[in-house]
């Protein structure tokens, strides 16, 4: 990899030269919660004051961006008895994602797995994620994130060039040659001795930040084992079953498909919607049968798919430790305590 | 000038792959099909008989006994279905087809000539190449008959391939038996075949009973020999093969050997929707034909 280090007031510059002929989408300021703080989203970014680069996690990933919440698989023009069938992958422009955390990117790197590197990759998918220019930034770990114990703390690849502010300067690793030709319309410098000596200062300075934990050691097998625990019944029942923590999570690609048609009869679409698996109709079938009826199936169900088949298929899991399910759950259920009560060691009282 | 950034076509930019699996271009790609015949089986389930249009597409399209496509009505739904017609006829689907939801409600409208989208053939399918020389058992339950009509298409057509061939096939009432004309041709061919259910009515002489009694007769007192080199195929819903394969295993025919299809609500077929899915397997995928050790291991499978 390469490295580079440049002056504060060079990144507003290197926005601009980016934004110039680009589509640039960053965290901003949405408004504030009920509390005053800051509730952070991505947005659509015209003006480098707009980006927020000490956003904690906004509410919602990404994820719109590259996995819209809805989006129309294919179109149909109906005429009489006869029908033509268009499909189309919802991107015209490639664009900026300016100021990604590490768990995101590693999102971005989990779902390439399933959607683009397995069998029957996804076109809707790839076209987004191969017109994304991806600006990693780092971060501060909040008290909910456990990234740390996924192994999502730090992104290895998966982005154009990542930032890190070492106070006085901003340190960036390249990955591309994308990243590397627009630094050049910027001033940098190669890093000093010095400068990666602060480098391993600040990264060993945000390790200590850390406080959730999840303590992930043979987590699939005793996952496998615990699959009759009296844990999920507790959490369960907690669990409203409304899918806000699917919604909120980077990694969660489910879906429906439903088809509609046009109220003038003369068209038809076929889209495509994000689902939950906690949501009641899940894995129902046919003539009505639902092979998980209960809430604390389809919540069990949920964490078997993340923290063991994930694993099974690709050896790491299917969760970043982001904590904004957690954050956002309305029953207060947070991974590291549905964990920490599946190993046996409390939070289930 | 400020640099663009490159607008990258990954359709386009994509190399021309070697299996239908690997293929980015027809992730959402159907065929279009004709219905060319519709045919009452009971007063609830219909067989579709369902032909590619384009000479090309029909004579490259084949599948495997055992494996599902998607059909689309556009506008009004897309559902899997599972193949009940030969494998070596080309090009050509027959589905049989309960109306119990949005595409099979809407199915009993249309006419012979309407136009429809399929897409696959999906999934795993049983391995019948592997079953030459051995015995077989085929063994449906309800609406089970319609996936396995296509390996009992497969096995009568390569009669002299198999030893012992027994269909057994168990329905709630008489009125329900499915491709009851089908019945003497089978039979014809060497093929046991034994019929039960549940509950009679005045019309009904055959035996009243559970699918697992005429079983019971056909593996009782074999040698161990018979068992070990005997294939069960079992369609049906889950609490009948849990009770048949159980059998199965008290017999000790293996349990490689035994394969079920698992019934899932696909969304994709692709791996990707993960509506199908049980444990984090993908039906759609790893499945829906499974044997029974695989079953075995997977948490609520049935």
């Amino acid at each position: 990899m390469i490295f580079r280090v440049f002056e504060k007031e060079e990144l507003r510059q290197l926005f601009d030269i980016l934004s110039d002929h680009n589509r640039v989408v960053g965290p901003v300021e949405a408004g504030r919660d009920r509390n005053g703080r800051p509730v952070y989203a991505f947005s659509d970014v015209r003006e480098f004051n707009d980006i927020r680069l000490n956003h904690t996690v906004t509410k919602l990933p990404a994820k719109r961006y590259f996995l819209p919440f809805k989006e129309d698989l294919a179109t149909f023009t109906i005429e009489k008895d006869n029908w033509h069938k268009s499909i189309a992958y919802n991107i015209e422009r490639p664009f900026v994602l300016f100021g990604l955390h590490p768990c995101d990117i590693n999102a971005l790197n989990k779902l390439d797995k399933v959607l683009l590197h397995s069998v029957y990759p996804m076109p809707y998918y790839a076209a987004k994620r191969k017109n994304m220019f991806i600006i990693g930034l780092d971060c501060v770990p909040q008290p909910y994130c456990f990234c740390r114990s996924m192994g999502a703390d730090t992104a290895l690849h998966g982005f154009d060039m990542f930032i890190t502010d070492l106070g006085s300067r901003y340190f960036v690793e390249i990955l591309t040659d994308t990243a590397y030709n627009f630094l050049r319309h910027i001033r940098t410098e190669e890093p000093g001795e010095e400068d990666h000596i602060l480098y391993m200062k600040v990264v060993a300075e945000r390790n200590e930040k850390f406080t959730a934990h999840v303590d992930t050691t043979d987590l699939a097998k005793i996952l496998d084992m615990e699959f009759q625990s009296d844990v999920w019944k507790y959490w369960g029942d907690r669990c409203l079953a409304c899918g806000t923590c699917a919604n909120v999570c980077p990694t969660c690609y489910c879906y429906g498909v439903e088809e509609t048609v046009e109220i003038n009869l003369k068209g038809a679409r076929k889209t495509k919607m994000l689902y939950s698996c906690n949501v009641i109709d899940f894995a129902e079938v046919a003539g009505g049968h639902n092979f998980r009826p209960e809430r604390h199936t389809r919540l069990k169900y949920r964490y078997y798919h993340k923290h063991r088949g994930f694993v099974e298929a690709f050896e790491e899991s299917l969760c970043v430790g982001c904590g904004r399910c957690g954050e956002s759950c309305l029953a207060d259920i947070t991974v590291p305590e549905v964990i920490a009560s599946v190993r046996g060691s409390g939070g289930n009282e | 000038m400020n640099p663009e950034l490159r607008f990258t076509d990954v359709v386009a930019e994509a190399s021309r792959p070697q299996k239908r699996k690997d293929d980015i271009r027809n992730f959402e790609y159907s065929y279009r099909a004709e219905i060319t015949s519709i045919y009452p089986l009971t007063d609830k389930e219909t067989l579709y008989r369902i032909q590619i249009v384009d000479p090309e597409e029909r004579r490259r399209f084949s599948f495997v006994p055992g494996q599902f496509i998607m059909l689309e009505m556009p506008g009004i739904d897309e559902a899997p279905f599972s193949i009940s017609s030969s494998p070596s006829i080309r090009g050509e689907v027959e589905l049989c087809i309960r109306s119990v939801g949005n595409l099979t409600d809407f199915l009993p409208r249309v006419r012979r000539g309407t136009h429809v989208g399929i897409r696959g053939p999906f999934g795993t399918g049983f391995p019948m190449q592997q079953m030459h020389g051995q015995n077989v058992l085929l063994i449906a339950g309800g609406l089970g008959l319609v996936p396995l009509r296509s390996p009992i298409a497969y096995v009568l057509e390569n009669r002299s391939h198999f030893r012992d061939v027994n269909i057994v096939y168990g329905t709630k009432s008489p009125a329900q038996l499915l491709f009851t004309y089908q019945y003497e041709m089978w039979r014809k061919d060497d093929i046991n075949m034994d019929i039960i259910v549940e509950k009679a009515d005045p019309s009904w002489k055959g035996p009243v009973g559970l699918i697992t009694d005429p079983l019971k007769d056909i593996l009782s007192g074999r040698d161990a020999e018979f068992y070990y080199n005997t294939y069960a195929i079992v369609c049906g819903p889950p609490v009948m093969f849990k009770f048949v394969c159980n059998m199965l295993n008290e017999f000790h025919i293996p349990m490689q050997k035994m394969f079920v299809s698992l019934e899932r609500r696909m969304h994709c077929g692709m791996g990707k929707c993960c509506r199908c899915n049980v444990g984090s397997t993908y039906t759609c995928l790893t499945g829906p034909v499974f044997d029974y050790w695989t079953v075995m291991n997977l948490k609520e499978a049935i």
